[in-house]
């Protein structure tokens, strides 16, 4: 596969490694947080920690849409399924995060309600074309990535004068997540979380550019690389952040230069721009409300808003009180920090949400490098 | 005016016909479409004899007995069908005992309103698969349930097999040291059957690897007799079933990514929907565990054989008492393959 | 975040529509994001639909810079 396999080559990424060992200065340490979700899952899959030298620690931050998403909202899509008889159209990725009541949209879909799993937006237009008696709802979540095709068929929808297809919006911001990590007590002001640099989505820069992220590195002073998808590409991003720091630089860079211009996508842009605005503050789970962080449909597209059509009412719903989801989101904490980690909450029975998404920082742990801890402990 | 012959029965309609509630009444529906289908493609003395169960003879010796249900969907799907699928997949399981496969044993759940004609042509590849395999289908049953309460069909076949003599397969017999084989490529027949779900089309050159293996474990058990386990990795794929030998052997494994055989397209096709080709169903490989110092010989009968062509010798069995299996990538880090967590789903983050 | 992969574009269809190649696997996608697609161009594909074209140059001076990172400096 061509553009994919070349950046996982274990030769090259072993030279990086000796380099980043070089290069970086024994008597300090480098706090680097990857924002993105998939970055997390690339790092325990390829073990890329192991390449690392010890000063150099990797933070999972909150760029895994599935594990921000509140448990409220996924009860809110489950009541579509059951209380409104809607079809329910969602990517794969939300089936099994626990919302309440001892549900998930896979057990709901268990018990009768019509809950089906879609690759694509289009999938979801197109159910709604061949049931035009039911309601069909699309159950739209992901980072800036994953908007762009969400606004593509709602023009679509109304194009086509469709009447029972809605959109269930959950999009969110990265810019705005970043800035708060950044605002937060145990960054700004307690120095709790050392934070020194971001490696910066690969994906969501496909679309947004690379110049939303100069504001960062301005305003708080902290170097941000954008990485590509492959582990190759994140450890080149880590020797650029290396280099940064070293040289007291605080700098937006590109590593993923082949896919990320400063600019972006400006279509994806501007039809993002046409059918969404920004809610003035959203839930995040374990990040409390973040103001400016998440977009709803505009008054022009109503007719295709399910919190419009179906007058849902949000409920706010607290976490599990052992669980530290919400201090490993925000990177203040880590999988193993948590009292659950690993025997009430695995993979088969999750409590959190960072154990759901296969790249939430609990779940890639416990998959990938769970085995490391018990080596530990042992020695 | 033409005479109606005196004896004419009006055949089963497999062109057009569907499957209704006469069909599992056990009257004369029933029995006609016992023999016309399935008495016609199964086509042995047992079935010929007519009777609800089957008399046969056994060589001395342990006797292996294996069952299994088939609840794939879609049924029919590049490289196979439901049928082949269970008549290979239960020859597997008495074959993974070191048995040679002697008989087989074949019940049938039709929904109503089933069309005949696809059940024709199952019916048809499973006595094709049966034919090839040299293992008869030698007693059965039909029944009917209304429509909505089936997946169209279900089939569940049982096979009994007998076990020469020196022999002892089992899951629990890896000792630390032990090397690990594969017979093939992973990941073909879940992505093959993935390939038709609905929402998640994609036009691949993938076909299922289905096929009965007993031929190419007699090889094995001739050059290696003292092969210790042996398993078909079929749902959770490979992940999952060395999991389970180490669990029931209380060793530890390392294998190494590079050894594993995947096809290109498979790789493809996995990245699109990002799922782990560690952890999909395959219906015609294997995995076994023997002796350090017979692993080269088993490696040569088995790619020796056609079934085991593309073999490969991919990690060894170790000392761990918490029976973690451990991959080392190809990227060159370490990671566990754990348990599979309920089922793989493609994902988009 | 998001799983999104380089695919070669193979054939333009109708509707801001193409097919893409990924190794031998071949899906109907979504073009209506990308502007001036040709055969023989990779895009970036994620949940059916090409989200930015991939530069082959780039490409090839970031893996030539990954292969240098190896090569610089006496010390090593």
């Amino acid at each position: 596969m061509k553009y994919i396999e070349e950046f996982r080559d274990g030769e090259l990424a072993r030279r990086i490694a000796t380099r980043i060992r070089a290069e970086a200065h024994p008597e300090r340490s480098y706090n680097l947080m990857e924002f993105c979700g998939g970055h997390t899952h690339a790092i325990s899959r390829y073990g890329i920690k192991d390449l690392l030298p010890g000063n150099v620690n990797m933070i999972h931050g909150p760029g895994c849409p599935v594990c921000v998403l509140p448990i409220g909202r996924i009860d809110n899509a489950i009541e579509l399924a059951t209380h409104h008889s809607a079809i329910v159209c969602t990517y794969a990725d939300t089936m099994r995060v626990p919302a309440s009541n001892g549900l998930s949209l896979m057990k709901a879909k268990a018990r009768g309600a019509d809950i089906r799993m879609v690759y694509s937006a289009a999938d979801a237009l197109r159910i709604a074309q061949d049931n035009p008696t039911r309601e069909v709802v699309f159950f739209a979540i992901g980072f800036e990535t994953t908007t762009p095709p969400t606004a593509i068929i709602i023009r679509q929808a109304q194009a086509l004068g469709l009447t029972n297809f809605t959109v269930f919006c959950n999009h969110v911001l990265t810019p705005a997540a970043i800035t708060h990590i950044l605002e937060s007590p145990e960054v700004r002001e307690l120095g709790i979380v050392p934070l020194d640099g971001f490696i910066g989505p690969a994906h969501v820069s496909t679309v947004i550019g690379s110049q939303p992220y100069e504001y960062f590195a301005e305003e708080y002073q902290r170097p941000v690389v954008i990485a590509g998808f492959e582990p190759l590409d994140v450890m080149q991003a880590i020797l650029m952040l290396v280099r940064q720091l070293n040289d007291g630089r605080a700098e937006v860079e590109n590593e993923f230069t082949r896919a990320v211009t400063r600019e972006g996508n400006e279509k994806a842009k501007r039809l993002v721009a046409d059918v969404f605005e920004l809610r003035r503050s959203f839930e995040w789970r374990g990040l409390g409300e973040v103001p400016y962080s998440a977009l709803r449909i505009k008054g022009t597209y109503a007719a295709f808003d399910a919190e419009r059509r179906f007058g849902i009412a949000y409920r706010s719903v607290a976490d599990n009180k052992a669980c530290e989801c919400g201090a490993i989101l925000r990177g203040v904490k880590k999988p193993t920090d948590c009292k659950v980690f690993g025997t009430v909450c695995t993979p088969e029975n999750p409590i959190g949400s960072c154990m759901v998404s296969s790249e939430g920082a609990c779940a890639a742990h416990y998959t990938y490098g769970r085995f490391k801890d018990i080596e530990v402990r042992a020695a | 005016m033409t005479k109606v012959r005196s004896d004419y029965v009006r055949p089963v309609d497999f062109k057009h016909g569907r499957v209704d509630m006469t069909h599992g009444g056990g009257g004369r529906a029933m029995a006609q479409l016992i023999e016309e289908l399935f008495a016609r493609a199964f086509s042995n003395e047992w079935l010929a004899q007519g009777n609800d169960n089957a008399l046969f003879t056994v060589p001395a010796g342990r006797m292996v007995m294996a069952t299994d249900s088939h609840v794939v969907s879609p049924l029919e799907f590049p490289g196979g069908d439901i049928g082949c699928l269970a008549v290979h997949g239960t020859i597997n399981d008495v074959a993974m005992a070191g048995a040679r496969p002697l008989y087989l044993a074949a019940g049938f759940i039709l929904e109503e309103g089933f069309p005949l004609a696809t059940l024709k042509r199952i019916v048809e590849s499973m006595a094709a698969a049966s034919r090839e395999a040299g293992v008869p289908v030698i007693t059965g049953d039909t029944k009917v349930v209304e429509q909505g309460k089936g997946d169209g069909l279900f089939i569940t076949t049982t096979g009994l097999g007998v076990v020469p003599l020196g022999v002892e397969i089992s899951g629990d017999r890896a000792r630390a040291g032990d090397c690990i084989l594969l017979s093939g490529t992973i990941g073909d027949h879940g992505v093959a059957i993935m390939s038709l779900r609905e929402n998640l089309t994609f036009e691949t050159t993938i076909r299922s690897d289905t096929a009965a293996l007993h031929g190419l474990v007699a090889a094995m058990v001739e050059a290696v007799p003292t092969i210790r386990c042996l398993r078909d990795p079929t749902r959770g794929g490979l992940g999952t079933t060395l999991n389970e030998f180490a669990r029931q052997s209380g060793v530890g494994m390392l294998i190494h990514e590079s050894k594993i055989p995947v096809r290109a397209e498979v790789n493809a096709a996995c990245e699109f929907l990002g799922l782990d080709p560690l952890y999909v169903a395959n219906e015609g490989k294997l995995i076994a565990i023997c002796p350090p110092e017979d692993a080269d010989r088993l490696l040569a009968a088995m790619r020796a054989h056609p079934l085991g062509a593309e073999a490969a010798i991919i990690g060894e069995a170790v000392a761990d008492a918490h029976g973690f299996v451990q991959m080392e990538t190809s990227f060159g880090g370490r990671r566990v393959v754990d348990w599979l967590t309920g089922e793989q789903l493609p994902r988009i983050c | 975040m998001c799983l999104a992969l380089p695919a070669r574009v193979v054939e333009l269809l109708p509707a801001s529509e193409g097919t893409i190649d990924l190794g031998g696997v071949r899906k109907r996608i979504s073009l209506e994001l990308v502007t001036d697609v040709q055969p023989g161009d990779y895009v970036i594909v994620h949940v059916g639909y090409a989200l930015q074209k991939l530069d082959p140059a780039e490409a090839q001076r970031t893996l030539a810079l990954f292969a240098e990172s190896g090569l610089t400096d006496s010390t090593a």
